[in-house]
């Protein structure tokens, strides 16, 4: 493998409290060395980005994509997501279990992990919880956790029962596994297909409440609370109301491992932007009211939220071209993450560079215990973003990598657009090849 | 919480809610909304002029036309009043049947549309179970669609006949409307709110007109945020009261098949809501009594009421077939005013 020299460019590394022009060189997979403009020794031989007037970064990590192999192949395949993030400066994504079959074991793990499935970034499988994610039976988290699994989940099929959700942060924590919960309490949300408010009322459409997402995660910290003397680690996959980010904050002020994070839809938009049955607008949890997104926007500010994921959830276009409430959940978002939050959280709401890529790299990657990501420190893996901090662009969802196209933001304008992706020292996405 | 960080949406400016592009095609009639008051009172008077008009010379308007009705629920009056609509107009119907079609098959309804629209439909009338189905189908195909029902959301050509209905009564010899012709009138809607395309038509398309809209129901049936579905909605609890200042009463069916697990005590309905010939008389001895349809006699109403002289049921359906012959022409042709409502 050739070395990369990133030459001339900006790097912003949140985690080592790097925010400086800075020369970085790649070589054999890992960071080998940063120096001031210009002042790489070991640089000879090494090919050149030149990355003047760009912003170089950690590569992005997403914790929760869905990159619907195997099984699912017409939706998105391994290859195929993996392209998108890098597209979108991701580096490492963790993919869920709701496969076909569900990754309740090593061989799927394995599987998902192989080089012919052709991934261009990294890809940290995450294990179901239980067998088949059916909620009863936990899965064997040693035998996972050595395949390669990085945290257990039953997303889109929520544990339910307080005895198996109690066993289930117990047996984590001894193996150091973090258990991921989609929280939302399905005997609150039968048959509904949005947020319920006066939108749902109005569009003639059974409603999901907060409560059904906030009342889990409660019980939830409740389990994390009597067992804390096993730390386990919770963490709050794509919170979306206000209650439940409240319910995270007073958790982490009793000192108990609880973690959240926000996907860009939760912080962006609101059940309003469903407007007339727009299936690129259904996901679930849903967009919520207006005093929710607004909550999401206040926990990303002040700190409560961990990380940025964009619960990447491909859908081919027929399966959307459908009666609402016979649409799929789910919308993609490796390619956006970044530009939207740029665009909103860096540039409208003024929140810091560093702070915003760390949600999206450096925080993420510490939350999941993925050693050497999220940093650009010497010794750490060579996943580099380069990207044009200036450069405003408007997001069309057929030029995606992704196999699918349904987005709400299509047509979005973005700020910062990817220059190049280099994941383990090998550049996977150039914008100019 | 950070100070700095509340009030979020005062403070920051916020990604806009993009502007609808429906109905794509100018003679769809997804919804009320669709309509101006200017196009209400095209609507009202033309199907003044169509129910006059010579038969012989009504059937040319749309002579040899192709209408499709494709329909996914069971329906008696609005599925004839639209076809026996369309043919006075001289058009030549077609109905296509969840039961009956390739729909049973697993087609889905962007398939079957664009079928349709091969077969040389020009306009299709759709009544569907799932709300927001007239929308896709008018994405899909184009075409202009006439939403006969879309699962609990809307029912456009209810909300236009019962207003044909009520003038009739309480304003006759309108002409045109405006936003004040129902001014100092309450219409109630007492019952299943929830889940009727009726009442969300209604609520929306009364209170344009100056009317005053009370909603009546159960908790269950009557979400307290149904009083925010628009301006000039209130909601009354208490049935009596709400008869008490009402000059059309309109009762809605309990509907059993939309109520997916919902308990309900029938007795217990009954003893609160049923309209009665006794609290006809004694609250609102003058008020027109409707009812979309179909009714359940004995549960929300009294045959003696559906049948006595303040019933305006049966008048309703008449009327449907004159808001309908002119919400199909509208469809296919363009008004005289050069341009549709």
């Amino acid at each position: 493998m050739t070395a990369i020299a990133i030459r001339g460019g900006h790097l912003v590394d949140p985690a080592a409290g790097v925010d400086a022009q800075k020369d970085i060189l790649l070589k054999d997979g890992h960071v080998a060395e940063i120096a001031s403009p210009g002042k790489l020794k070991h640089a000879e031989g090494a090919e050149v980005l030149d990355a003047t007037g760009l912003t170089v970064a950690p590569g992005l990590v997403d914790i929760h994509v869905h990159l619907r192999e195997p099984g699912q192949g017409h939706k998105e395949t391994i290859a195929t997501g993996t392209a998108a993030a890098a597209a979108g400066g991701f580096t490492s994504v963790a993919a869920m279990p709701n496969t076909i079959p569900v990754n309740d074991s090593p061989e799927v793990t394995r599987w998902m992990q192989a080089p012919e499935r052709g991934a261009s970034v990294r890809v940290f499988p995450i294990g179901a919880a239980t067998r088949g994610s059916k909620g009863d039976v936990l899965n064997d988290y040693a035998a996972l956790k050595s395949a390669g699994v990085v945290a257990v989940t039953d997303d889109g099929h929520p544990i339910l029962k307080d005895n198996v959700m109690r066993d289930v942060l117990a047996a984590a924590a001894r193996v150091g596994l973090s258990v991921i919960q989609h929280a939302e309490d399905t005997r609150m949300t039968q048959g509904a297909s949005m947020n319920l408010g006066p939108v749902s009322f109005r569009l003639g459409l059974r409603g999901m409440p907060p409560e059904a997402e906030s009342s889990l995660v409660e019980r939830d910290i409740s389990l994390v609370t009597e067992l804390r003397e096993a730390r386990p680690h919770l963490h709050v996959a794509h919170t979306s109301t206000a209650g439940a980010l409240a319910a995270v904050r007073q958790a982490r002020r009793n000192g108990l491992r609880v973690t959240c994070e926000v996907a860009p839809h939760h912080f962006l938009l609101t059940d309003e932007h469903v407007g007339l049955y727009n299936t690129h607008a259904k996901m679930n949890p849903p967009l919520r009211s207006a005093a929710d997104r607004d909550a999401m926007i206040e926990g990303i500010l002040d700190g409560v939220v961990d990380a940025i994921a964009t619960d990447h959830a491909p859908h081919a276009t027929h399966e959307k071209e459908v009666e609402f409430e016979n649409a799929p959940n789910g919308i993609t978002g490796l390619e956006t993450a970044l530009g939207l939050s740029l665009r909103w959280l860096h540039k409208e709401w003024k929140m810091p560079l560093g702070r915003v890529l760390s949600l999206l790299s450096a925080q993420p990657a510490a939350l999941l215990n993925l050693k050497g990501r999220g940093t650009l420190t010497v010794g750490s893996f060579a996943d580099v973003v380069v990207f044009d901090p200036k450069a405003e662009w408007t997001y069309r969802a057929t030029d995606s990598k992704s196999k699918s196209k349904n987005t709400p933001f299509d047509g979005w304008a973005m700020l910062g657009k990817v220059r190049w992706t280099v994941s383990e020292g090998r550049v996977v996405y150039d914008s100019l090849p | 919480m950070n100070p700095a960080a509340t009030s979020v949406r005062r403070q920051h400016h916020l990604p806009p809610v993009p502007v609808s592009p429906f109905p794509y095609n100018p003679g769809s009639l997804l919804s009320v909304m669709n309509l101006s008051l200017e196009g209400v009172s095209r609507i009202l008077a033309r199907a003044t002029e169509l129910e006059k008009e010579d038969p012989l010379k009504r059937d040319r308007i749309l002579s040899k036309r192709r209408i499709a009705l494709l329909f996914y629920e069971s329906s008696t009056r609005t599925r004839t009043s639209f076809e026996l609509a369309a043919k006075s107009l001289g058009a030549d119907t077609t109905l296509v049947s969840s039961l009956s079609s390739s729909i049973e098959k697993g087609e889905s309804l962007k398939d079957t549309g664009l079928t349709l629209r091969a077969l040389g439909a020009e306009a299709i009338i759709l009544r569907h179970n799932s709300s927001g189905s007239a929308w896709l189908l008018e994405a899909e195909t184009r075409l202009p669609v006439l939403n006969a029902g879309d699962g609990m959301h809307e029912h456009p050509t209810q909300a236009l006949l019962d207003l044909r209905t009520i003038l009739s009564h309480l304003r006759p010899g309108t002409v045109t409307v405006n936003d004040a012709t129902l001014a100092g009138v309450t219409v109630t809607i007492v019952g299943d709110i929830l889940h009727s395309r009726v009442a969300r038509s209604n609520m929306l398309l009364l209170p344009r007109l100056g009317a005053r809209v009370l909603l009546c129901g159960p908790k269950e049936l009557l979400p307290e945020l149904a009083a925010e579905a628009g301006p000039g909605v209130e909601i009354e609890r208490d049935f009596e009261a709400a008869v008490r200042q009402s000059q059309a009463i309109m009762m809605l069916r309990i509907q059993a098949e939309r109520l997916a697990g919902l308990q309900l005590d029938l007795e217990e309905y009954k003893a609160s809501y049923q309209l009665t010939g006794q609290r006809l008389a004694t609250l609102a001895p003058k008020a027109i009594v409707m009812h979309p349809g179909p009714i359940i006699r004995g549960l929300e109403i009294t045959a003696g009421v559906a049948d006595g002289v303040q019933s305006a049921i049966l008048e309703q359906v008449t009327n449907g077939v004159a808001i309908r012959m002119a919400v199909v022409e509208r469809s296919l042709v363009r008004s005289e005013q050069g341009g549709r409502a």
